[in-house]
């Protein structure tokens, strides 16, 4: 077991280095912090001091480790725009994202969970059709036009929902007034997770239903109500353990497009303001925040999974 | 009697051609085949836009943002293009980006799978480790990234969506060879000293052309969607092209939103139509294309 563990760290210690060389090799070639000097005013030998002062004359790697070394120190770069440090900007703005992502992932397991295997055991009948029509249909809508549609709904025909933001302008900010702003971004990001997810989940639990020590469940005659909820459900964690793993960068990608349509003030809203304002720091910033999360969680998940399953041969 | 019939349509399956069992699992999946009429209706609308369009899509043929009538069938825009015409040549953009960036990340997934796949150890390693780097950064992020450093347009979104889709389907290529390396009939070519071109690409390749299809198919879902969101946020196909993502664009502002549904809703549910016929089809093909299901 510790072997596995060891392992698989050690196989994730390279693709961790790598994230950090794709990082910054596209920050370079997204153009040198010089350019923004250059001007009528700005004289040849200004740039060449700054260039000095950057060390931008030095060879590509020697910046790479100086860039990497600074990284390891917390300090991941200022802001073009406001000069203000990378790690402080995300810092401020990470707390409504994970509001957001944790509550999303919670109601989208809540979703698909129940559907998935509501869906396996009814299979082939018009329930179990309902459900995987709708899966699809969860992840065939665009979650920018399902935001539009909700916005539509329930907050200019209905009037029952704010539109967008995290909390009411002026009003006390309770936890109530953000659930309410918080209602149709979660929606959005819970359902187009859920599709994808009802229909793995069905069909890992298809496989588990036809197993030999369900059927021996079966046989026992302890009813079909515990056979499934003693039984298959236990065996159901697995695939719920991936899935969890496969939501998280698909929640990271997520939020950056519901952040923007619901003027939600976290990291999303942070990065693509940056993205239109070319604010290269900021936003590579962010991604290798978001590769290192997803790396851990794939790290997270593969370990959590052997645990969960014995049956997983550990070579 | 019942027997007899099962033995006979046995004999029947064991005279039949693969394509033609195929096509009879495939025809078992009814909104598949609902999926299929619908997505040929679309496609052909789509090459016909030149003939079957009412109007100029860049034309300003009516008033400002008027409201569907028997003239305009969608209404008009802000600045008064027709809405129908606008729509299927936005059609046409779409599906260009989509087929075209799937073809893109499926040529370079095939390719760095089958070799990480067939010739393993140094080759393996690098691959799979350069595919475990890319897929640890969010799509969406990578994508918009990519888009904000090359200038966004038609072309540069259909390299982008096609560059940055592959690490699925090499990995996918990658399972497969692994597994038809082992087999007998390709080590019976390697014993023959047939050349490894011959083996990759006329043995091992047609064996796993099944599945590639069949993530493709999502694939092409996926980067519709992609074109679509990233010409929402003003970061993919440049107007005056029309393409679904950017005719949503505009819903973003209040008066849009809330006053001229024909601006928005159309482009949007085609969208859902399109990419929900597609991942049908998709997933038809991969009960048909399963070689464990009868």
């Amino acid at each position: 077991m510790y072997k596995y563990i060891v392992k698989r760290i050690l196989i994730a210690i390279p693709v961790l280095i790598g994230i950090t060389i794709i990082d910054y090799a596209i920050m370079c070639m997204a153009g040198s912090p010089l350019e923004m000097l250059q001007g009528p005013r700005v004289s040849e030998a200004a740039i060449e001091a700054k260039k000095i002062a950057l060390g931008l004359d030095q060879p590509f790697y020697v910046q790479y480790f100086v860039w990497l070394g600074q990284l390891l120190h917390g300090n991941m770069g200022y802001s073009i725009k406001s000069y203000q440090p990378v790690s402080e900007m995300i810092a401020s703005h990470l707390g409504p994202t994970l509001l957001l992502m944790g509550v999303s992932l919670v109601v989208s397991l809540l979703m698909a969970v129940p559907a998935g295997i509501y869906s396996a055991i009814h299979q082939y009948k018009k329930r179990d059709y309902a459900v995987v029509t709708l899966s699809f249909l969860g992840s065939s809508v665009p979650s920018f036009f399902l935001s539009l549609l909700l916005i539509y709904v329930f907050t200019v025909k209905l009037g029952w929902l704010p539109s967008g933001g995290m909390t009411t302008l002026g009003a006390k900010s309770g936890v109530a007034d953000v659930a309410q702003h918080m209602v149709m971004p979660v929606l959005v990001l819970a359902f187009s997770m859920a599709g994808s997810n009802i229909r793995y989940i069905r069909s890992a639990v298809l496989e588990i239903l036809q197993q030999d020590y369900l059927r021996t469940a079966r046989a026992k005659g302890i009813g079909r109500f515990r056979v499934i909820n003693k039984h298959a459900l236990r065996n159901a964690l697995v695939p719920i353990v991936t899935v969890i793993g496969m939501e998280i960068p698909v929640l990271f990608g997520g939020a950056v497009i519901i952040e923007q349509v619901f003027s939600w003030p976290g990291l999303g809203l942070m990065t693509m303001s940056a993205i239109t304002s070319r604010d290269y720091p900021v936003i590579m910033g962010v991604c290798l925040l978001s590769a290192v999360v997803v790396l851990v969680a794939n790290l997270v998940t593969d370990i959590l999974y052997a645990l969960v399953d014995p049956t997983i041969q550990l070579n | 009697m019942r027997e007899k019939k099962k033995a006979g349509s046995a004999a029947l399956r064991v005279s039949e051609s693969y394509l033609e069992t195929v096509s009879r699992r495939f025809r078992r999946h009814r909104l598949a085949m609902v999926s299929l009429v619908v997505l040929a209706v679309l496609v052909g609308a789509a090459l016909l836009a030149p003939v079957i369009a009412p109007y100029d899509p860049d034309a300003i043929v009516g008033t400002f943002g008027g409201a569907p009538c028997r003239e305009f069938w969608l209404g008009t825009d802000q600045i008064g293009r027709d809405v129908l015409s606008r729509l299927l040549y936005a059609m046409r953009i779409s599906l260009l980006v989509g087929v075209l960036a799937t073809l893109i990340s499926t040529a370079i997934g095939v390719v760095l799978g089958l070799v990480a796949g067939y010739f393993g150890g140094i080759a393996d390693m690098v691959i799979m480790r350069f595919t475990d780097m890319v897929m640890s950064f969010p799509y969406i992020l990578l994508v918009l990234v990519a888009a904000s450093i090359f200038r966004p347009g038609l072309w540069n979104i259909i390299l982008i969506l096609g560059f940055v889709d592959w690490p699925g389907i090499a990995r996918l290529v990658r399972g497969n060879v692994l597994s038809l390396r082992e087999t007998n009939f390709v080590k019976g070519n390697l014993i023959a000293g047939m050349p490894v071109r011959h083996i990759l690409f006329s043995e091992i390749l047609p064996n796993t052309v099944a599945p590639i299809l069949v993530y493709a198919t999502s694939v092409l879902a996926l980067s519709m969607l992609d074109e679509a969101a990233l010409s929402f946020l003003g970061l993919g196909v440049q107007p005056p092209t029309s393409s679904l993502g950017n005719m949503l664009n505009g819903a973003q502002s209040l008066t849009v939103l809330t006053k001229q549904p024909w601006l928005w809703l159309p482009p949007g549910l085609l969208i859902v139509v399109l990419v929900m016929a597609i991942n049908f089809v998709g997933d038809a093909l991969r009960d048909a294309l399963d070689p464990n299901s009868r």
